[in-house]
């Protein structure tokens, strides 16, 4: 059973009916051991990092999620989750899970005529292929709302970017971890087609 | 580089779909959900469900249309119409709204907007304006008075100062409503979109007054709109949404084109 983490982190609903509509059973649980046991994981969310972590310590999930993550079980961050598996945000100056070597920043754009947060369809640039971003051609628009953008510290585990103002990275992952800056359950047909593939993925990146 | 919204506004009354004209004539034309979802698999980039009808039994219908809907479009929408508490808007998205649109309820009590940014962040709240232009006067410097109630009681207050003001209090987008525009489809009200858009920093959604792409253009380039609204040119089967996406992107107006 696949697991969508629940810790306060805003619309889990999109995300299970995004994942149902690619037939991808998953139920949302704040239970550690529902967490252990999947054998798959998303960890989706938007807010804040403080509160996120905050939230994730005090339940126990951020331990559960460090278990998921060495015993190979695929895991898909969206937003947020993605942040948050980085090991330290800008954002509240927090310390993150760690998952992924790098950091979050905040943007900090000179042109006043691009607001902050990021927020609508933007083209995304694939950089490295990856078993999720099979199909999804550079040029192909996904959604993005957030202030807040990755910067993986190792170049191989960034595998696609976005223009904004900057470029910056938009999906990153490293072994049985990817995430994406951008809401697939949002971004319509290229969105669903990678939950799509992360219904399958093995957690292996083959090159 | 992001790219400029699309959206189309279904009003929706007694679960069906209507459309307005200068805000006082309403017919019903469709089912809300068949069109949300024919629009989004036709392109769209955004949609907002205006609920236009106040009864207690038309606010279950809308959460059950809302209900529909999210589990057919993967796009973003937001829902508007009667949201007077951190309550009304969380009803929705727990029914599956990304983003809710205060109105009336917050030009009555501004705090409204404060406590839904609080509630479900600043980002999906949606601060709607309905404008109608007036002689400038002191108290409406710009000429551009806030209404309403559907554009019927009029508020003594300037439009731009409410735009600044909502901004401040957590409004994470603004959509200005032109009532002089609207349903008429001869255009957007480009200097008055563009004034808002120059007095913030949130992102701005035009409304009233499509009827051509042509006319989305203006406003998404000259207006300096970030989204367009759109709703009887394509409800009545002139335009197909990606007739209007082509359309702005032959007129070189960055859209999303691939769906």
């Amino acid at each position: 059973m696949a697991v969508i983490v629940d810790y306060d982190a805003g619309n889990l609903r999109s995300v299970q009916r995004a994942c149902t509509e690619v037939g991808l059973a998953a139920t949302i649980s704040d239970d550690p051991e529902a967490i252990r046991h999947a054998d798959r994981i998303i960890f989706p969310g938007v807010g804040a990092a403080g509160s996120a972590m905050k939230s994730i310590r005090k339940s126990g999930v951020d331990v559960a999620l460090q278990h998921a993550f060495r015993s190979g079980v695929p895991i898909l961050g969206i937003c947020l989750g993605l942040q948050i598996s980085l090991e330290f945000s800008e954002e509240d100056g927090q310390t993150t899970l760690g998952f992924l070597p790098g950091k979050v920043c905040r943007f900090q754009l000179r042109n006043r005529d691009l607001k902050i947060p990021h927020m609508g369809w933007n083209e995304v640039e694939v950089q490295r292929r990856h078993p999720l971003l099979e199909g999804i051609h550079n040029g192909d628009e996904f959604y993005f709302v957030h202030s807040f953008f990755p910067e993986p510290e190792i170049p191989t585990t960034i595998f696609a970017s976005t223009q904004y103002g900057r470029e910056f990275c938009c999906a990153a992952g490293l072994d049985n971890f990817f995430g994406t800056q951008f809401h697939p359950e949002k971004s319509g047909r290229v969105g669903l087609g990678l939950l799509d593939r992360f219904r399958n993925w093995d957690g292996q990146i083959a090159e | 580089m992001l790219s400029k919204r699309v959206i189309a506004c279904l009003d929706v009354r007694d679960g069906k779909l209507a459309k307005s004209i200068r805000f006082v004539d309403t017919k019903d034309i469709g089912d809300p959900i068949v069109k949300a979802r024919e629009y989004y698999l036709d392109g769209l980039d955004e949609l907002v469900f205006y609920d236009i009808t106040a009864s207690s039994e038309a606010r279950n219908i809308m959460l059950n249309v809302v209900e529909s809907v999210a589990e057919q479009v993967f796009i973003p929408f937001s829902v508007g119409g009667g949201i007077r508490s951190v309550r009304d808007a969380t009803d929705l998205r727990m029914a599956g709204a990304e983003k809710i649109n205060v109105n009336s309820a917050a030009v009555l009590r501004p705090e409204l907007i404060s406590e839904c940014a609080a509630a479900i962040g600043s980002q999906n709240v949606v601060l709607s304006m309905d404008i109608r232009r007036v002689g400038k006067t002191a108290g409406v410097p710009s000429g551009y008075e806030i209404v309403i109630n559907g554009g019927r009681r009029p508020m003594g207050m300037d439009a731009l100062a409410w735009a600044q003001q909502g901004e401040m209090l957590g409004a994470g987008e603004l959509v200005v409503n032109s009532i002089d525009a609207d349903g008429t489809r001869d255009g957007y009200e480009i200097a008055l979109t563009r004034s808002v858009a120059e007095s913030v920093r949130i992102p701005v959604i035009a409304s009233g007054g499509a009827g051509t792409p042509g006319h989305l253009h203006d406003v998404l380039t000259t207006g300096k709109a970030d989204a367009a609204l759109i709703a009887s040119m394509v409800h009545y089967g002139e335009y197909t949404v990606s007739e209007v996406k082509t359309s702005l992107h032959e007129l070189g107006v960055k859209v999303r084109m691939s769906w």
